[in-house]
């Protein structure tokens, strides 16, 4: 792709002859002709790729839209669904708003709709970079005030709602954006700290990096959640979803500092040498120089630990929190349905696809963006 | 107050009135108010969310009648969906009150792990379903048979002992998830699944295209006695937890249920005149009302109509009674004499 728009990158392409190339302005299809026989009918081997691959495709792409779409079912009950031979998306309708909410109280479910509607668009006008300003951090504080008000309740006659009745989606992106917005700055700390002179501080932050690095995710959310209340005293309790995102966070924050550590030692010794010689000091030299071009380099790894992250937020199921792929699980135990259970995964893999796939298309842009200065 | 002070008052309040509530789970959950109830995060008939996030199922109908002889209201419970792993640290740190999540009566877990176990409410037992065109008739004839079942848990192990005890041979087809398992077998991936006899009863009503293409084989190679269970220490809840469950057992037996209760408060029958507190002593006995049984049967129903909603004939499971029936029907349910 990169090499069609890039001239100077496609040196080792052949120089096309003037036969293969069609003149310009000639219709499309021959246009297609040529590129077909280029790049796809060139020797023998490429041939038989070619003809391997459409033969995969032909086999597989009609059945899987024939499932998906064509003689699908998309409104009925178990009974029409069985006797379908497509995928029965009437289990999805039927159990959506399990599915998305969880166990949140069903005359309520405007509520969370409302503030993860809200929580989608703030993100979506701070990916914008022309609304970087002052007033989006306060935009941020109102926006979570509000989303906070309209999750717990309890205020302007809204009813209570425990964060044990959390769930679907909206506990999915909480514990997930928490997560990360939190474990952020943790972890540039953590990074510093690891590589600061102060020995002390130096071997807090390793013990702690390579402490939570030794350990799964599951562990640590399961001490969070069941070793963590054995040890307070009986009756004393802290709110179960507030430990799983804790354990989250720190957990996020040490793979985190690792990305962050080598976007700081990727950084010349000349830039620190630099702002040495200007009479910068420590916090002045870190915050202006080093960290704007550590974190810059370091975008591909952090989103893949951000993304990372996103998916496994799906493990608090095991600390019995109804995140999104547990609601789903939760919606199959109805036995009725249970036979239909890929199209509720598919239904479940689609949301995280979209979201991580948004993730990853967004860190591109941001990339190209912040690099535009350095790009020679 | 200032807020910091506001703050700190009400931690030093929170620990000050730990070591009251230590041992008094009775009292604990009288002053706040509600059961806090541990329930599984899904399990169809017993304890399980439905479209509209209510829980319903056997267990749950067990916390909703301590909830009614607690406080006179079945609603005021407060369910805490747990995993398989979870639950008796749960139970151990109280984090709930009640366990009621189809948990199997053990002696390891009724004594070395701190629980006490009120009374069964379910009798399981794992056992096998065959398609009916194999014509195998007993588990004794699975000599060689390729047998579908789940991992990890003690049905794997239970299928691996009856086999080594009666001296004959399978080859497992160890699948994680139950649906997979399930499709497996209908699949035709294995001769026979293996797992708890109302789940085998579950995929055979609901699962298979024709019912009658399976059966369940007679044999059940593992006793699971499904029971509430509570933490050490505190008697008095232990006895509430149970006779709850008892009083729904007893209801059944005198025949009386929801929709007639009202009219036995006029019995003439002693032991009825007990059971709805018409004669008083029981209530002051537990701790409660006297109308405690009364109002479970009134809000819930006897145990013959909550098996029967969730998981018996009026239900999707359609499962048989069985080992659950009244003693007096050649069953295994039997309450003591509430007096």
């Amino acid at each position: 792709m990169r090499n069609d728009e890039q001239p100077s990158a496609t040196a080792d392409v052949e120089e096309p002859s003037a036969a293969v190339y069609p003149p310009p302005g000639e219709a499309g299809p021959m246009r297609l002709m040529g590129w077909a026989r280029r790049r796809l009918f060139n020797t023998p081997t490429n041939v038989a790729l070619t003809l391997l691959c459409l033969w995969f495709l032909w086999e597989t792409v009609p059945p899987l839209l024939a499932w998906a779409l064509f003689n699908a079912q998309w409104t009925g009950t178990p009974a029409t669904c069985r006797e379908a031979t497509g995928a029965c998306w009437a289990l999805v309708g039927e159990k959506h708003r399990l599915m998305l909410f969880g166990l949140y109280p069903y005359d309520e479910h405007w509520r969370p709709l409302i503030a993860t509607l809200l929580l989608l668009g703030m993100l979506g006008v701070s990916s914008q970079r022309r609304f970087w300003r002052r007033g989006l951090a306060l935009a941020w504080v109102a926006a979570v005030a509000v989303m906070a008000v309209l999750m717990w309740g309890g205020v302007l006659g809204l009813r209570p709602v425990d964060t044990t009745l959390w769930g679907g989606l909206p506990l999915t992106l909480l514990l997930a954006l928490a997560g990360i917005a939190v474990a952020f700055p943790l972890s540039i700390v953590l990074a510093l700290g690891r590589r600061s002179d102060l020995p002390v501080v130096r071997a807090v932050c390793v013990g702690y990096i390579e402490l939570i690095r030794g350990v799964p995710l599951v562990s640590v959310l399961f001490m969070a959640s069941v070793m963590f209340p054995l040890f307070m005293p009986e009756g004393v309790t802290v709110d179960k979803l507030l430990r799983a995102q804790i354990g989250i966070i720190l957990f996020t924050a040490a793979y985190l500092a690792e990305a962050v550590r080598g976007g700081l030692q990727a950084i010349p010794r000349g830039q620190y040498e630099a702002a040495d010689a200007m009479g910068l000091g420590y916090w002045q030299k870190t915050v202006l120089i080093v960290l704007p071009q550590a974190l810059r380099i370091v975008i591909p790894p952090m989103v893949n630990q951000f993304i990372s992250t996103f998916k496994d937020t799906s493990l608090v199921t095991i600390v019995g929190l109804f995140d999104l792929l547990t609601s789903v699980k939760a919606s199959l135990a109805d036995p009725e349905w249970r036979p239909f259970f890929i199209e509720a995964y598919v239904f479940a893999a689609l949301i995280y696809w979209c979201f991580c796939f948004l993730m990853s298309r967004y860190s591109q842009r941001l990339e190209e963006d912040l690099m535009a200065g350095t790009r020679r | 107050m200032h807020p910091i002070k506001t703050v700190f008052a009400v931690a030093a309040l929170g620990l000050a009135a730990t070591p009251a509530m230590a041992g008094a789970t009775f009292d604990a959950v009288k002053a706040k108010g509600f059961v806090q109830c541990g329930v599984n995060l899904g399990l169809h008939g017993f304890s399980a969310p439905d479209d509209r996030g209510n829980w319903s199922g056997l267990d749950v109908d067990l916390c909703r009648a301590v909830a009614a002889a607690m406080f006179g209201d079945s609603t005021k419970v407060k369910y805490t969906p747990l995993s398989a792993q979870q639950r008796l640290p749960a139970l151990q740190s109280g984090e709930i009150d009640v366990l009621a999540r189809n948990t199997t009566w053990t002696l390891s877990r009724d004594s070395a792990n701190g629980l006490n176990f009120a009374a069964v409410n379910f009798y399981d037992g794992q056992g096998f379903m065959v398609p009916t065109k194999l014509n195998v008739k007993s588990a004794k004839e699975l000599d060689g048979a390729t047998i579908c079942v789940l991992p990890g848990t003690t049905t794997e192990q239970n299928l691996a002992d009856y086999f080594r005890a009666t001296k004959m041979t399978f080859k497992p087809v160890v699948i994680e998830k139950n649906e997979e398992l399930t499709s497996a077998f209908l699949a035709g991936r294995c001769d026979a699944i293996s797992s708890d006899g109302s789940q085998l009863a579950a995929i055979r009503a609901n699962e298979t295209p024709n019912p009658a293409d399976f059966m369940i084989l007679p044999e059940r190679i593992s006793k699971e006695p499904l029971s509430p269970a509570v933490r050490h220490g505190d008697d008095q809840w232990l006895d509430l937890v149970k006779w709850s469950l008892w009083a729904m057992m007893a209801a059944e037996e005198k025949g009386i249920g929801q929709q007639n209760v009202e009219t036995f408060l006029t019995s003439n029958d002693p032991d009825v005149k007990r059971l709805l507190g018409v004669t008083e002593g029981n209530g002051k006995a537990l701790g409660v009302d006297e109308k405690w049984a009364f109002t479970i049967i009134k809000q819930i129903g006897n145990y013959g109509e909550s098996f029967d909603r969730n998981v018996g004939k009026g239900s999707k499971l359609k499962l048989e009674r069985g080992l659950n029936a009244l003693w007096t029907n050649g069953g295994l349910m039997y309450a003591p004499p509430l007096k």
